[in-house]
């Protein structure tokens, strides 16, 4: 699950990290509220970033400054009324722009091929990481945390002076060893500061003196591990998820919408991958990923079809089950229900396999649905029905 | 031989007793896998499947009265990191973790202490393995397969059954079948199995099931290039048409950052020798194209 910054910089904080205040605006005569405090506290400028689940807010001119209040109101209206990659955005965050020295980029991730967390940095922040993998593979250090210790200091001391972080030593490791921590006291797959800033702050006296600061985060939660935190739950933010990704998730079915005209109800992740890409094989496009899970019971297949079908572009849909924990003449019999309350009629081809199929083709051979017997013929057989729905 | 499970394999099933245990346990024993114990705490001293099976309260007793060395885990998420480290504590050599929905972060440690304890885990989410005419341990369902020699290794479960059907259905068997699992930190890899079935002796070729997500697809390619240079050697990938940035129900089935392709995966599975195939039902034959003959 991902999170919005404002919510991961939360965390962040309440693990000890530095980040510099901020404040959530959902309108823009908020926005001027918080910044008239900021410049109040002593602001020169205030920076306004876009609220959404998306990266490159920056270059969708979502990140802007502002030097009075008034400013602040006008750019947080130029930004709400902005959609970012198609997501309209709906709030903004507003805090006192950072005096930056320079920029690094830090992160905690789960590292998938060395089974372990992995800590990245670089001295080149504040830019794409992975643009940066790219082009200058070099300028990353990683380290792996150890796998029942966690990040040891010696790691975060050895990735500053890599860095070039010697003059913030204790800041830097305590940084450092803090991302690991909020990895781990949140079940986070990816903890992200970029930028990581070194930054100037002038004393009440007038003196300036610098010091490490997390200016922006990005945190990733593992949906897995959300039954041990009930309070993140809160995170999840309703105006970004999908409607139908929330029946899914309720209905305990994997859904993701995609732009095609075949919907598809398969059983298992790894199939209904392949399901998809056997209709783009052979010439449509996938309307969805939708995996049923083992064991589907008559009203899961029910609201599955309620979900593919509340997608207008559908106009033919794919159904393959290869029964094995999933009995064929269950899934069968949710198909004949979901018909039978279906509102518009969509050419279905079904194809059954497996535990208990014999029983599923009596079924929907008396209830007159098509079938097919191979995945391939399947698949070209859904593409004929669309094509001919088109035409 | 075959590898991870056969005839003499002694499985002790933890959670025999609930629902998906005595299911699936029942599968076993109808195999023909010796099914030796069942392990629920509270519940030691009595029996399952008909009284076929006894129930102890912990893995070591179960090693202990049984002589189990095989472990399959279907306990929830919440308790199976724990029944994994149970396993490898009692002495068990081969843990099959079949739960689905653990956290990630989890496995890290259970996977560092597994491998210390000289043990190996399979899974977690996976189906399980099978050495067809021998034994199985987890849920894919005995009738897919066929007795034979080649060697099939495979991050799916339906996906893996489809495969397997359609090489069964062509007369091409397997030697074993395992699932290694869906999530981003597994106990066993790609690579591993594949050095599994080139030590085996009546592995004769091999077949790659891929999916998006991670590089576990490419480094066993890597190996498998220079080590099975003479294998037959077939590959399917799935997730070609998949969004990047999305989780494609699997834990591990993303592609982020541009890494984790269908397309990277296949292109260093054809660099390393593998026929690739664009649907699962292509694999019976393209072995026999890359010279398969049994």
């Amino acid at each position: 699950m991902k999170i919005q910054e404002a919510d991961a910089k939360s965390l962040l904080v309440a693990q000890g990290l530095p980040v510099p205040p901020w404040e959530v605006a959902h309108t823009a005569a908020e926005a001027h509220v918080a910044a008239e405090r900021f410049f109040v506290g002593g602001a020169d400028q205030v920076v306004i970033k876009a609220q959404v689940l998306v990266g490159g807010r920056g270059k969708a001119g979502g990140v802007r400054l502002a030097a009075t209040a008034d400013d602040a109101e006008r750019v947080a209206d130029a930004i709400l009324g902005l959609e970012i990659k198609g997501i309209p955005v709906r709030k903004v965050l507003v805090g006192p722009a950072a005096d930056i020295v320079k920029e690094y980029y830090l992160s905690a991730v789960l590292d998938r091929a060395s089974r372990r967390i992995i800590l990245m940095g670089s001295a080149e922040g504040g830019v794409e990481i992975e643009q940066v993998a790219v082009d200058r593979p070099d300028a990353i250090v990683t380290t792996q945390a150890d796998p029942l210790l966690g990040l040891l200091p010696f790691q975060a001391r050895q990735m500053a002076f890599r860095l070039g972080l010697g003059a913030h030593l204790k800041d830097a490791v305590a940084i450092a060893t803090g991302l690991v921590r909020t990895m781990q006291a949140y079940d986070a797959d990816l903890v992200e500061i970029n930028p990581l800033a070194i930054v100037n702050e002038t004393g009440a006296d007038g003196q300036v003196s610098s010091r490490l600061q997390c200016l922006d985060a990005k945190i990733t939660l593992d949906d897995s591990a959300l039954y041990r935190h009930p309070s993140l739950e809160a995170l999840r933010d309703p105006d970004e998820e999908d409607p139908a990704d929330r029946v899914a998730r309720e209905a305990g079915l994997t859904f993701i919408k995609l732009d095609g005209t075949i919907g598809c109800m398969v059983n298992g992740a790894g199939l209904a991958m392949t399901t998809m890409d056997l209709v783009k094989r052979a010439g449509g496009e996938p309307a969805n990923f939708l995996d049923i899970g083992g064991g589907a019971r008559a009203e899961k297949v029910a609201a599955a079809m309620r979900l593919i079908l509340a997608d207008p572009k559908v106009n033919a849909i794919l159904v393959n089950i290869f029964g094995g924990i999933t009995r064929g003449d269950e899934v069968a019999r949710g198909l004949i229900a979901a018909r039978e309350q279906q509102e518009r009629d969509v050419p279905m081809v079904v194809r059954i396999v497996g535990t208990n199929a014999e029983e599923a083709a009596v079924l929907l051979r008396e209830a007159r649905f098509e079938t097919a017997a191979t995945l391939d013929e399947a698949a070209e057989r859904a593409v004929a029905a669309s094509r001919s729905a088109v035409a | 031989m075959s590898i991870l499970i056969d005839k003499g394999s002694r499985v002790v099933v933890h959670g025999l007793t609930g629902r998906e245990g005595s299911f699936h346990g029942e599968a076993m024993l109808a195999y023909g896998t010796r099914v030796v114990a069942g392990m629920t705490p509270g519940k030691g001293g009595q029996t399952a499947l008909d009284g076929r099976v006894p129930v102890f309260d912990t893995v070591v007793d179960a090693v202990r009265e049984t002589g189990a060395d095989t472990s399959c885990i279907f306990v929830p998420a919440a308790g199976a990191p724990d029944a994994v480290m149970e396993a490898a504590a009692a002495g068990i050599r081969t843990i099959f973790c079949i739960t689905e929905g653990i956290p990630a972060l989890d496995m890290i440690p259970v996977v560092e202490k597994v491998r210390a304890a000289g043990a190996r885990l399979i899974g977690p989410n996976c189906p399980g393995a099978t050495s067809p005419g021998r034994a199985k341990v987890g849920i894919i369902p005995g009738s897919v397969h066929r007795e034979g020699r080649v060697g099939v290794v495979s991050r799916s479960g339906t996906l893996t059954y489809e495969a397997v059907q359609a090489m069964t259905d062509a007369g091409i068997g397997q030697s074993t079948c395992v699932g290694i699992g869906g999530d981003p930190v597994i106990g066993t890899t790609f690579l591993e199995v594949l050095q599994l079935f080139a030590a085996d002796d009546e592995t004769e070729a091999v077949v790659l099931i891929g999916e998006i997500g991670g590089t576990a697809e490419e480094t066993a390619a890597a190996w498998a290039a220079e080590h099975l240079r003479d294998v037959p050697k077939a590959a399917f990938v799935a997730g070609r048409t998949a969004p990047e940035g999305k989780r494609m129900g699997h834990a591990g089935a993303i592609i982020s950052g541009g890494a984790g392709t269908a397309a990277s995966k296949v292109a260093a599975l054809e660099a390393a020798g593998f026929r690739v195939a664009g649907s699962p039902t292509e694999l019976p034959q393209l072995l026999r194209d890359a010279g398969y003959r049994g």
